[in-house]
């Protein structure tokens, strides 16, 4: 049975399609006297977050309460989880408390994963950010900001630039618009890309001046100061020359195409203040449409008897078989 | 006076049925035997006779972390898998890197009784790195030390593991090394290809151990000193050590178990039983290890047993212990990949197994010896047609943390002789 | 294309569905005194077409358009837990918007009178009408809790175990309209 949003690997085309219709029902409610839905009334949702994110914490949070949900926020910061307690014994205290969703942001990668599948809970589990793996919330929603400005994914050209090698956000995008049928091209120095990129459903290019003229959208990772320090480029400046998004650069894209960034932008590093406040920066918009989407991911997985999205109750796409690690 | 065993008609290393008399800590007859009196008979019509096993890499864990295991526990369980001696990483706490802490695991050793322990010494002072450990005061101790290894961490710089080979020459020691370029490593998760960039774990590379590797077979050469290479994991890692062998450089080699039989593929369940150091590889890497392990290349199959509590593996991955048990599985996981594949003989076993690493830690006057008259009774008695489901809590090992729960292994370990002595019988410690 | 319910027999065709409409259009401004500020909300799916069809024949009838709009009620259900998710249908409230109206709400059957309940609830969320009614085209009994329609195309009485099924041409594939009576084994409507 479909339980958990772990993974965008593991929505199919119909999943995400149906998604982001009932984001966009969802959306049209938004405008309403009373936002609020009766729809998941009596149910906990759980914001568990290992990892400071006040933006994705709060989206969560009025997605969750504009449904009914009863909303309990769990931070690591000035809680036992700060004073040591595992996330196995975190897990089976919200399990006491009776969580029916738990929505995790984690700073190790599958952490989501193992709380959906180790046996420490039966709850729902949405992946907020797991490590340098996924964010599927993210990326459905920078879809659906995408399908609102472009119609639709067919022959659609995505181009992702920054940090993939560190990014969620572009694994998680990635893996959606493939199965969306959208044409992703990921650019960055080769250093800040993933060993094995080559197998991924996109197109890898080190050229972001090659990449711009074909792009429908591009969307603009954020790239820590630290990764200088970890010698993964030269300098800011460099990095900023090679692959920030400036007014130059904006003005050779074509006529209808848009500029996204998952936030927090580091203004001047990857992209520059003209690009992000330009009527092409489409980075507010995406806000809004967090909430919508992240109602649809909770409606979805918890209004009914039966998840009508998802991972599979100990299984995903990581594990679609049995375990071939054994060789015989 | 200790009990005489008539072992009836086991096969000798797979070879034709023989008897076998153990009596006062020796072999003292071997053939065809008639009744003898006195003597606890011992059917092993079926089973194989090997020469105890002997471990280059085990982490007893004692003392410092007596939670995950103890001598006592970890020798049990070592003579449950066929051991007869075992090397004691040095890793504990505190390190083993002076002669009170060696003789401290050697005297425990001994007082358990379940199998040898050769305590291994740390290479640098507190396994840092810094500067070398009175390895000679480790040498010349009770517990006679010959091999030495900073295992869990490696020794990185250049000098000081130059120095290190030479400074072993004096008491015909050897350096276990641990091939890990640290800098290559840094917060490394799993192996570093395809998958780990899929999963967002920091990827582990094949070239930070070929690249230590290469390094310490030139150093092996320049110093004419005995470089061991631990754990050996990827293809190209066995492409030199053919390469420095072809050349005859003093270079020897490991290979655990898991790495004979796991892959990376495991790790898409981000279950931590699937962490260790050095990580699973690809199918290729296996087939490569298997090759090089069935061809001598590689010249010993060690367990690295390392066990861990519970709460270090009940957790998310990247703050999970490394390491897995392997002492009572080992024996297990080479049947399957390496005999009933048909890669080697049982014989083959015997020398990967027990021979040659006697050799390696220097207990070869003890241990790994002919199955001959006069020769010391270490033997081993298997059951190749033996089916088993790993029952993780149904192990002597204090901790539980094996890969191969619920998996069903080949081949059972009948009855271990520590010189004459039962340690196990009927399958259970004696 | 399931076009029509295995063993199913007609208890209305064409013929009599439109005329069912027609008398329900004329009932709808006997009763609200003219169309001036009458709306109808459809309940989708078949309610959104039926409720076309009356702004349609008031059209007819009174020379004026009476605005339409559809109102999904699936978030507002009390039956959510006991069936798979499901996907949401459009709510498409004219832009006169609710309050002070007369609101006529248009589903296919009205049955255990649950999915008004949960129209009424979104109602109250969209604003303060000043009135609401509820026309069907088929009432099959079987109430559950205090509701009734105001105007009914055919009133059918039915056994619990027996379903009702409203094909339509503009949603069902259909080259005619029907209602057709069947024994309870596929899924409900």
């Amino acid at each position: 049975m479909k339980r958990h949003l772990l993974s965008t690997a593991d929505l199919s085309r119909d999943d995400a399609v149906l998604i982001l219709d009932t984001a966009e029902e969802i959306a049209r409610l938004a405008a309403r006297p009373i936002k609020k839905l009766p729809t998941l009334r009596g149910r906990t949702v759980v914001n568990l977050f290992f990892e400071d994110s006040t933006r994705t914490r709060t989206s969560f949070e009025v997605a969750a309460k504009r449904l009914s949900a009863d909303v309990i926020n769990f931070s690591a910061k000035g809680s036992s989880v700060s004073k040591g307690e595992s996330l196995k014994d975190t897990a089976l205290t919200l399990e006491a408390m009776g969580a029916d969703a738990v929505v995790v942001r984690h700073s190790a990668s599958g952490a989501a994963y193992r709380l959906a599948t180790a046996g420490w809970s039966s709850s729902h589990v949405v992946n907020a950010g797991d490590g340098t793996h996924e964010h599927p919330t993210q990326a459905l929603l920078d879809a659906f900001t995408m399908r609102r400005h472009l119609g639709g994914f067919e022959e659609r050209r995505v181009t992702v630039v920054g940090d993939v090698l560190h990014s969620r956000v572009a694994r998680s995008n990635v893996h959606l618009l493939a199965t969306l049928g959208a044409r992703v091209t990921l650019v960055a120095p080769p250093t800040l890309l993933p060993v094995g990129v080559e197998s991924w459903p996109c197109d890898v290019s080190y050229d972001l001046d090659a990449a711009i003229p074909g792009s429908d959208a591009i969307m603009m990772l954020r790239v820590q100061r630290e990764r200088m320090n970890g010698g993964f480029f030269p300098t800011e400046r460099e990095y900023s020359r090679r692959y920030g998004l400036d007014a130059q650069r904006m003005a050779k894209l074509p006529d209808k195409a848009i500029v996204l960034h998952p936030g927090p932008m580091v203004r001047g590093m990857e992209i520059s203040a003209a690009v992000a406040d330009s009527d092409r920066s489409v980075i507010v918009e995406q806000v809004a449409n967090g909430v919508s989407v992240r109602m649809a991911v909770l409606y979805l997985l918890l209004s009914g008897s039966e998840s009508a999205i998802g991972s599979e109750e100990g299984h995903s796409q990581h594990q679609n078989t049995e375990p071939k690690g054994a060789v015989a | 006076m200790s009990t005489t065993y008539l072992i009836k008609n086991a096969s000798i290393l797979g070879g034709d049925p023989r008897d076998l008399l153990l009596r006062d800590g020796i072999i003292a007859e071997a053939g065809a035997l008639g009744p003898v009196a006195g003597t606890v008979v011992i059917d092993a019509g079926g089973l194989i006779a090997l020469p105890g096993l002997v471990d280059l890499h085990t982490h007893l864990r004692e003392p410092g972390r007596e939670d995950a295991e103890t001598v006592d526990t970890g020798t049990r369980a070592a003579a449950l898998g066929g051991f007869t001696a075992v090397h004691a990483m040095a890793n504990t706490d505190p390190v083993a890197d002076t002669a009170g802490v060696v003789e401290q695991v050697w005297r425990l050793g001994r007082e358990a009784g379940h199998c040898d322990v050769f305590p291994v010494g740390a290479v640098t002072v507190g396994l840092k790195g810094e500067r070398l450990a009175e390895l000679g005061a480790m040498a010349d101790s009770a517990a006679r030390v010959r091999v030495f290894s900073d295992d869990g961490k490696c020794v990185s710089d250049a000098n000081l593991m130059r120095r290190a080979l030479e400074y072993v020459k004096a008491f015909d020691g050897v350096v276990a090394q641990h091939a890990q370029e640290p800098r290559l490593t840094e917060g490394a998760q799993m192996n570093e290809g395809e998958l780990s960039g899929l999963l967002g774990l920091a990827g582990w590379p094949a070239v930070a151990e070929e690249a230590i590797i290469a390094r310490d077979i030139l150093l092996a050469a320049h110093t004419k000193s005995r470089l061991h290479v631990c754990h050996v994991s990827t293809a190209g890692s066995v492409e030199l050590i053919r390469w420095a062998k072809s050349k005859g450089h003093p270079v020897t080699a490991e290979v655990t178990p898991h790495h004979l039989i796991l892959t990376e593929d495991l790790v898409k369940s981000y279950d931590p039983i699937y962490k260790v150091n050095p990580p699973l590889r690809s199918a290729t890497d296996v087939a490569a290890l298997r090759e090089g392990l069935a061809d001598g290349t590689i010249d010993a199959v060690a367990t690295d047993h390392a066990p861990h509590p519970q709460e270090d593996k009940d957790c998310e991955w990247a703050a999970a212990a490394m390491g897995m048990l392997g002492l009572e599985t080992a024996l297990s996981v080479v049947q399957q990949t390496m005999v009933d594949s048909g890669l080697m003989t049982w014989a083959d076993v015997a020398d990967r197994m027990s021979v040659r690493p006697a050799a390696i830690g220097q207990v070869d006057d003890r241990h790994g010896r002919p199955l001959a008259i006069g020769e010391p009774a270490n033997v081993v008695l298997v059951d190749p047609r033996a089916k088993r489901t790993v029952d993780r809590t149904g192990l002597a090992s204090l901790s539980q943390n094996t890969p191969y729960q619920a998996m069903e292994l080949p081949g059972a370990v009948v009855a271990t002789f520590l010189r004459g002595t039962a340690t196990v019988l009927d399958g259970k410690l004696a | 294309m399931p076009v029509i319910p295995q063993g199913a027999r007609p208890v209305l065709d064409e013929a009599d569905i439109s005329r069912a409409l027609t008398r329900i259009a004329h009932e709808i401004l006997e009763r609200a005194k003219g169309a001036e500020d009458v709306m109808l909300l459809g309940i989708p799916t078949r309610g959104t077409f039926l409720a076309d069809r009356l702004a349609a024949r008031i059209a007819d009838v009174e020379g004026t358009t009476v605005p339409v709009g559809s109102l999904d009620v699936t978030m507002y259900r009390d039956d959510l837990r006991l069936k798979p998710a499901r996907a949401l249908e459009r709510t498409e409230i004219p832009d006169e918007g609710v309050d002070g109206r007369l609101i006529v709400l248009v589903d296919d059957v009205l049955y255990s009178g649950r999915t008004i309940r949960a129209a009424l609830d979104a109602l109250n969320d969209l604003g303060r009408p000043r009135a609401v009614q509820l026309a069907v085209l088929v009432d099959r009994g079987h109430r559950e809790l205090p509701i009734r329609a105001d105007y009914v195309g055919k009133n059918l009485p039915t056994s619990q175990r027996e379903s009702v099924k409203v094909r339509l041409r503009e949603h069902d594939g259909v080259e005619h309209d029907a209602v057709y009576l069947g024994i309870e084994s596929e899924t409900a409507i």
